[in-house]
């Protein structure tokens, strides 16, 4: 072996050395400012963890562009939903008074909230597009509580990451991470246009969050949890979505 | 016998990032038609949705019940893979162009191999290698060593009009991004304007695939494309 292919063994070796502990020093940093999304594995993982790095550092406190009430859609959109399932059927038997939003994991006080106490608490209306995967848009007013006033009252632990939330419907569930649950435009929504929550809509209650596609906001929502790993829920990658073939974060 | 001092075609940086583009061309491509597929229809302005009056349809089947298409059956949805690879592909590809992007301006690769020669930056000039072009008269020697006034033109305008532009509609459709950036969306006139200008400016992408394929074969697939791999043309100046 010559000296100069010796150097530039060495040379080469050397950079290749610094360029994977850089990436493992990337890799330690993203962790621990959590920029790691839970389907990172497989091989879209790289798309994925560039997309939600890259738009948790940019948006962690912008806001979705709000319209006019002329831009409302008439008449909004109702997307197809499957048919209710019996347990819906007997809450909305009784009006959706006996209707309950459960609260639990990493939580001071867990608790269950009926629709009612939720209108008591103070409402907040937006009026954003509704964007879905598909490609199909509409703009409503959605009425409702941030989902932030409802973690307060339950008070989240100083270690919580993740709010987890499950439909009355089953093996219908999403996370989002507390960038997410905590935003101001985050809202348990109870209200549409002046009215209550259609039920094509989603109605009586829906997690709604405009900065991510539509089918992030879950309808019909019984449950949330409140954790630190996401591990732990169906197969471990984050939501039914990533279990479905979609990915996890939907801001794109 | 000397061809190792014949100084390559395209450098090496041209020739990697030129077919990882290809590839995420491609992935892109297949991808989107998939994504387009589950709503071929399009609109103008922020909204849109089978309750309003689209701008136009394509006359395919659809991915989703939801959307009247006149066909009598749904495709199946592939939406979850293709968007995972869409998105996947485009990070490849802009930070592939970023690198090109950077290194044809540090080496001088746009100044000397692109940008088009004042003297032949005249109608006359374009208008010359149009007809050369229709005649099919075959490319000389010399110009196997460089390109010619209109593909000067045109890589300038795929390379730094086409896609930005395509990168910048992309953008404009993601919810979070826009809520950060919220004039890539307002400029273009809303969500939907975006999401049609991508269509038409993939379309027009595709158009100079299909061109761009076209002139390689009628210019010698063989040795420009061995051109594009190992660097050397196979061309008489190479034996000189």
């Amino acid at each position: 072996m010559s000296d100069l292919s010796r150097r530039k063994l060495i040379t080469n070796g050397l950079a290749a050395a610094a360029g994977v502990s850089g990436l493992g020093v990337a890799a330690h940093l993203a962790e621990k400012y959590g920029l790691i999304p839970p389907d990172h594995g497989g091989i879209y993982g790289l798309g994925e963890t560039l997309t939600y790095a890259s738009q948790r550092l940019l948006t962690r406190h912008s806001f979705a562009r709000e319209f006019s009430r002329s831009q409302i859609s008439k008449p909004p959109l109702a997307n197809e939903i499957a048919p209710f399932n019996d347990a819906f059927k007997r809450l909305q038997a009784g009006g959706f008074a006996d209707w309950r939003l459960s609260v639990d994991g990493m939580v001071d006080r867990p608790a269950s909230f009926s629709v009612a106490q939720l209108k008591s608490y103070p409402s907040r209306s937006q009026i954003t597009e509704l964007s879905c995967e598909e490609g199909w848009t509409y703009i409503a007013e959605w009425i409702g509580v941030p989902l932030s006033y409802v973690l307060d009252l339950v008070g989240t632990h100083p270690q919580a990451r993740y709010v987890v939330y499950f439909s009355i419907e089953p093996d219908w569930w999403e996370s989002i991470d507390m960038a997410d649950a905590m935003h101001p435009q985050t809202f348990l929504t109870y209200g549409m246009n002046g009215d209550d929550l259609p039920l094509g809509n989603g109605g009586p209650l829906r997690l709604r969050l405009p900065r991510q596609l539509g089918y992030k906001s879950v309808k019909f929502i019984t449950h949330l949890t409140v954790t630190d790993s996401l591990k732990k829920f169906g197969k471990g990658l984050g939501s039914a979505s990533p279990e479905g073939g979609y990915a996890w974060y939907a801001g794109i | 016998m000397p061809t190792a001092t014949v100084p390559s075609r395209h450098s090496y940086l041209v020739r990697v990032t030129h077919w990882i583009t290809t590839l995420c061309f491609f992935a892109l491509l297949v991808s989107g038609i998939e994504i387009v597929i589950s709503h071929p229809r399009f609109y103008w302005g922020e909204t849109g949705n089978v309750l309003t009056t689209p701008l136009f349809k394509l006359p395919i089947p659809s991915s989703r019940s939801l959307v009247p298409t006149g066909y009598g059956y749904v495709l199946p949805d592939q939406n979850g893979w293709s968007r995972y690879l869409h998105f996947q592909s485009a990070w490849i590809a802009v930070l592939t162009g970023l690198l090109y992007g950077i290194s044809g301006l540090v080496t001088g690769h746009f100044r000397k191999d692109l940008l088009p020669a004042k003297a032949d930056l005249s109608w006359r000039g374009v208008l010359t290698v149009i007809a050369n072009h229709l005649r099919f008269k075959r490319p000389g020697a010399a110009e196997a060593w460089s390109y010619n006034v209109v593909q000067r033109l045109t890589y300038l305008l795929v390379i730094f009009v086409l896609f930005p532009l395509v990168i910048w509609t992309g953008l404009a459709m993601s919810p979070a991004f826009v809520s950060a950036f919220p004039a890539t969306v307002t400029l273009l006139g809303g969500r939907q304007s975006a999401r049609t200008l991508h269509f038409f400016i993939s379309l027009a992408l595709l158009l100079f695939l299909f061109v761009h394929v076209a002139m390689v074969a009628l210019a010698g697939f063989r040795s420009r494309l061995r051109a594009m791999i190992t660097g050397t043309t196979g061309s008489p100046t190479e034996r000189i």
